[in-house]
């Protein structure tokens, strides 16, 4: 083997065992898990000794895993179905209408998209708190659409200003109404906004933490991240239960990634490239 | 005629508009503005107090010694974390744009802990550098390591950098590879007939020309550094002693657990000035070394 082809895959090696080195965190945590405390503490990079589940288990019951884990998914799914159902009937609105207000509103949103959420947080604990409106799901739905609203609208907007009026006219002059048009018409082109804004969309609320923890007060309430603060708060000492609560947290969103690597990947680039 | 067209409108504003409308206006418009009335006030969640007090808070602010360590604690914490982050995912991405078999498994292995909550990874690396890095310490002999990073304020500022760093790398190596996509490749052959060596076309060609990529990176990083609060939550709890508490931890103890709301806020307000001059700025300057192709 010559040096010249020798040089690439030398090059891949190292770019193999570079990545393995980044990824070492996680591979110790896998081990661990099914390791118990004790065997932990006297070597953490001793392999395990077989395929326990006692730990998987024991942090299922502790931190209230399916709870957690049903919390997340009614929330993520309900909040990305509302941001998206909402904010693309809106951007439609400002792309086809040009009234004065929807000018206003739009710039509105695009400014507010520079606003982070610290500067937010403290008077909105204090006006929903005022109505008694925290400790509620509902109040959690209706604020991550508030805040998902201007980044959904301002990317619809976008797509939605690239496709020809031509298409609805025609459909008008059969006497279609507006609404029908639109999600007949309109919608079904809207596909790929739809995968960036799912995949953004799901990674932010799935991972969210502060605006829940401000939010949800009651244990029956809480998302995943949530219970595992809880959970390591409590259990600050058995690390194994800890781990392998901290792998089961990990494990919805990498089959995820796992399955819709490509989209993922492109969701990401599109989102920061905007 | 003309009520009958307005009428509609009226509707069709209706029909697609207010839902979002109304909680971006419930959610976000309406708090801004309550939360900049709500820095000249005293208001107490126990009191029930709402007296308006001028500029006391900023004053209360500008008098917060504690605030102001903290916000240089952040700003080094900010700086050191952009550079890493934006180095590391830079040439990462660099030799990952080779158009080589395995490269897709490689971005998908990098970009992985991007996919994990600031919560989650601060536990994982709490782990790590509680027990198994001390644990390494002990048995080799590697001073470094032998005690945990998180119990002194110097090491646990660098779990902090290594933490986020870790999470930032993989999101900015995508942005970075997008970037490098867009180097035209007849520039690129160009300079290897010139007889161009790797690190020259690198320093003359890829980075002038991914001028965009980097100022899209920094400013992403900068941002995200400068607001993180559930790493800094789960990783070092602000400890030792509160000499790790980043500026929004800060402001949430301030706020939620000394009911400061009115100094809370205003440190918030404060927070977003700093961090929308400082990211704005680098913008502006790194823009500046802009080339066309």
């Amino acid at each position: 083997m010559s040096i010249r082809q020798f040089l690439p895959s030398l090059k891949k090696i190292l770019l193999y065992v570079l990545l393995f080195l980044f990824l070492t965190p996680f591979l110790l945590i896998i081990m661990n898990s099914f390791k118990s405390t004790q065997q932990f503490v006297e070597n953490p990079l001793s392999l395990p000794t077989g395929i326990q589940l006692d730990n998987y288990v024991s942090a299922f019951d502790n931190m209230n895993f399916l709870d957690g884990f049903l919390n997340s998914l009614l929330i993520t799914v309900g909040s990305v179905l509302l941001i998206l159902f909402f904010s693309s009937m809106t951007g439609y609105l400002f792309v086809r209408f040009k009234w004065r207000v929807n000018g206003i509103l739009f710039y509105a949103m695009l400014a507010s998209l520079a606003l982070p959420f610290q500067v937010l947080m403290i008077p909105l604990v204090m006006l929903y708190g005022n109505m008694s409106l925290l400790d509620s799901k509902i109040t959690l739905l209706f604020m991550y659409l508030g805040f998902g609203v201007p980044f959904g609208v301002f990317t619809f907007h976008g797509f939605i200003k690239g496709i020809p009026y031509e298409l609805e006219e025609s459909a008008f002059i059969e006497g279609s109404s507006r609404m029908r048009t639109f999600f007949q018409i309109v919608l079904p082109l809207l596909r790929p906004v739809f995968v960036t804004l799912i995949v953004l969309d799901v990674l932010w609320i799935w991972n969210d933490y502060l605006l829940p923890s401000l939010v949800l007060l009651s244990p029956e309430h809480k998302t995943l991240p949530l219970s595992t603060y809880n959970f390591f708060s409590s259990y600050s000492v058995d690390y194994a239960p800890l781990m392998a609560g901290l792998i089961m947290t990990i494990i919805p969103v990498l089959i995820m990634y796992l399955l819709l690597q490509k989209q993922i990947i492109k969701g990401i680039t599109e989102g920061a490239l905007k | 005629m003309d009520r009958k067209i307005r009428m509609r409108n009226a509707g069709t504003f209706l029909l697609f508009g207010a839902p979002s409308v109304v909680a971006f206006l419930a959610v976000v418009v309406i708090p801004f503005i309550v939360g900049l009335y709500l820095t000249f006030t005293n208001w107490d969640v126990r009191t029930g107090d709402n007296t308006f007090i001028g500029i006391s808070n900023y004053i209360a602010v500008w008098q917060d010694t504690v605030f102001w360590t903290q916000l240089w604690f952040t700003l080094k914490y900010v700086f050191f974390t952009v550079i890493i982050a934006n180095a590391a995912a830079f040439f990462i991405a660099l030799v990952l744009t080779g158009g080589g078999r395995g490269e897709q498994w490689l971005r998908t292995g990098f970009f992985t802990p991007n996919l994990i909550g600031g919560i989650i990874l601060g536990y994982l690396w709490q782990t790590l550098f509680s027990q198994v890095l001390p644990y390494l310490g002990q048995k080799y002999g590697w001073s470094w390591f032998e005690t945990s990073w998180l119990t002194n304020t110097d090491t646990a500022f660098w779990a902090l950098v290594i933490t986020t760093s870790w999470q930032l790398i993989g999101y900015l190596m995508i942005i970075y590879i997008a970037g490098f996509a867009g180097v035209p490749n007849d520039v690129l052959e160009a300079a290897s007939i010139d007889g161009a060596s790797r690190m020259a076309t690198i320093r003359r060609i890829m980075l002038p020309l991914t001028i965009p990529a980097i100022v899209i990176c920094v400013f992403i990083s900068i941002s995200r550094s400068f607001l993180t609060y559930d790493i800094n939550l789960a990783l070092t709890k602000g400890g030792p002693f509160n000499s790790t508490e980043l500026a929004t931890y800060h402001i949430v103890q301030k706020a939620f657990l000394s009911n400061q709301y009115g100094v809370g806020q205003a440190e918030a307000v404060v927070l977003f000035a700093v961090v929308a001059i400082i990211a704005l700025t680098q913008s502006y300057l790194l823009k500046r070394l802009e080339v066309e192709s």
